[in-house]
């Protein structure tokens, strides 16, 4: 067999079924978010005063909130935003992190010192209080959600990496490599990082999980998405003043909430099995 | 005699450990010419590989230094360069080849990217060029469907076919010396000649110089000019293949020697050395080898004797040689 198709092979092979349910599920969310004015039943910012909390019906099949607006459709354009909190707050700690923690583990030294003990000083504080104090600082919004994001979410990754890096700066590769004249940079970026990196996507995989849940909970304390722009945890936020009377407000983008992490948690779980790491 | 293309004089590596500082390299010193083969022979722990690596520089731990020692390329002190200008001296002059393939190259890099990569990194170009040029050097070591092959990740290939791809990864940056770090121990006997041979056709292809270092006797036969053997990070004989293999001065080579089964002998105990090698605590004082030897004499434990030179360029460390022939009288060379 030719090396191209066995690689082929290697890639494709079996399939573990969380990982191919968890892809259908984050699929199922894509299609969602990219024809969302195709499939969305109404105009998620549009008012019909007539309609106001209505139970689930064939005409809203998630029903109505109070201002009138379809829950269905509201949930199906926030799928475009969380969507987005879970890629941005996950993709910027991940690239910082991962440098970090190479460059930490790599030079070690005084330089590894440094760095782990940033790392202590940011882990000291709760991770949501932290969040809120840099939400705070720079004023609520999603961009300050991602920066502060990034701020905080690093250090997962970087002490993920580093303890790789300090295994794969000593394997026999690395030397064979530095023997070859390679510059550190080339050594570190070209050759131990992409070894090191499996572990860290798979571990991105159950951070979204976490970034999701942060971004919905940012949003429900007011400090992320303003309202009207449809998302999930502002819709909880809303609909709980109406739980007793109408419940279908908030467990709609709840169980979206839920079916979403849901669906990254098994993606991280079939990924790991498939590429042998442990999460 | 002209200029060495590589001279090592009085390297020596200490290690420090928790019962002090050991010399695991003491003082080796030898020459390369162009176009040389020099088998540097010794069992496990002769310091045959530190020796090597801390001529590159690359010692695996930080509690390992290098605190005197010569390394001189084409006439020239490298020793003292700082690390960044060494670099280039990395591959591009002296490459290096491994024991185990398997583990030295990465394992997630497509061979042929790895190749290019080198290619590009030593002498630039266009990545079509680096193309071609790897693809050329993989068929030059032997590799069957190049094109196909360089599209392969290291898993995929058999133990031989890393041991060349590892090789074409050196000739990458086209060096002017390779050391071969016990290239052939890992792989079965048949493809152990196939990589030797290969290593010859290279030396008379392109005018390489090679280091090899092996415990094998028998692969330094059929493939060294001239041969280095080491015992307790010392030199102990230096001399060409011919005169060394024929007529041993220091009983470790003798020893060595007689540790080799021939082939139709039937019947004949294998003789072995007795004992076991020093470890670095424990080095003996005087010659290293004068607990083991079998023709020690009482001077053996109290100094250590020097280079003594049998033959203008045939050297031993012994007070009591093997064989017949006293020493040349006076001149001493190392």
């Amino acid at each position: 067999m030719s090396a191209r198709r066995r690689g082929l092979r290697r890639l494709t092979g079996h399939v573990p079924q969380p990982l191919m349910i968890g892809a259908g599920i984050l699929i199922f969310f894509i299609v969602l978010a990219v024809g969302a004015p195709v499939i969305a039943p109404y105009d998620p910012i549009y008012q019909d005063i007539s309609a106001r909390l209505a139970p689930p019906s064939l005409v809203h099949p998630f029903g109505t909130d109070n201002f009138g607006r379809d829950i269905l459709s509201r949930v199906i354009w926030s799928t475009r935003i969380d969507l987005q909190i879970a890629f941005l707050g996950v993709i910027f700690p991940f690239i910082i992190g991962t440098a970090a923690g190479t460059i930490a583990g790599y030079f070690g030294g005084l330089t590894d010192t440094l760095f782990m003990r940033l790392i202590d000083i940011v882990l000291a504080f709760p991770f949501l209080v932290l969040m809120l104090a840099i939400i705070a600082i720079l004023g609520p919004g999603l961009a300050s959600f991602y920066i502060a994001m990034a701020l905080v979410g690093w250090v997962s990754y970087a002490r993920l990496v580093r303890a790789q890096i300090l295994v794969l700066k000593q394997s026999d590769f690395a030397m064979a490599a530095k023997s070859l004249g390679f510059s550190h940079w080339r050594i570190m970026f070209r050759h131990l990082l992409p070894n090191a990196l499996i572990g860290s996507i798979v571990f991105a995989m159950s951070d979204a999980v976490l970034v999701l849940l942060n971004g919905a909970a940012i949003s429900y304390l007011g400090l992320g998405v303003q309202p009207p722009t449809a998302e999930w945890g502002i819709m909880v936020a809303e609909g709980q003043a109406f739980i007793s009377i109408a419940w279908w407000i908030a467990t709609f983008p709840g169980l979206a909430i839920v079916l979403l992490a849901f669906g990254f948690s098994l993606l991280a779980d079939g990924l790991g099995e498939k590429l042998g790491v442990r999460p | 005699m002209s200029t060495p293309l590589l001279k090592v004089d009085g390297l020596t590596v200490e290690t420090k450990t928790e019962t002090g500082t050991h010399r695991i390299v003491d003082g080796v010193s030898f020459e390369l010419q162009k176009g040389e083969i020099l088998g540097l022979v010794g069992e496990s722990g002769s310091g045959k590989t530190m020796a090597c690596r801390a001529l590159l520089r690359l010692l695996p731990s930080s509690r390992l230094s290098i605190p005197k020692g010569s390394v001189r390329l084409d006439g020239k002190e490298v020793m003292d360069l700082p690390e960044d200008q060494f670099r280039a001296i990395r591959g591009k002059r002296i490459g290096m080849i491994f024991q185990n393939p398997a583990s030295h190259l990465d394992p997630v890099m497509r061979i042929g990217d790895q190749i290019a990569e080198s290619v590009r990194f030593h002498h630039g170009g266009s990545k079509r060029a680096a193309e071609e040029r790897t693809i050329e050097l993989l068929q030059q070591v032997g590799i069957p469907d190049p094109k196909e092959r360089s599209r392969a990740f290291p898993h995929e290939f058999s133990g031989g076919m890393r041991q060349r791809a590892m090789i074409a990864l050196a000739l990458a940056c086209d060096p002017d010396i390779l050391i071969a770090d016990e290239p052939t121990t890992a792989l079965d006997v048949t493809v152990q000649a196939q990589i030797l041979r290969l290593l010859k056709e290279l030396r008379d292809a392109r005018g390489l110089s090679i280091i090899f270092i092996t415990h094998d006797l028998g692969v330094v036969a059929q493939l060294c000019d001239s041969i280095c053997v080491l015992y307790g990070g010392r030199v102990c004989e230096h001399g060409p293949k011919e005169r060394l293999l024929a007529a041993p001065r220091h009983p470790y080579t003798a020893g060595l020697m007689g540790c080799q089964p021939a082939i139709g002998a039937t019947g004949e105990r294998l003789r072995t050395i007795p004992g076991y090698p020093p470890t670095v605590d424990a080095m003996p004082t005087g010659c290293r080898f004068h607990p083991r030897c079998s023709n020690e004499v009482a001077e053996c434990s109290r100094r250590q004797p020097p280079l003594e030179a049998y033959e203008p360029d045939h050297v031993a460390a012994c007070y009591n040689p093997v064989g017949e022939a006293a020493a040349l009288p006076a001149k001493e060379s190392a």
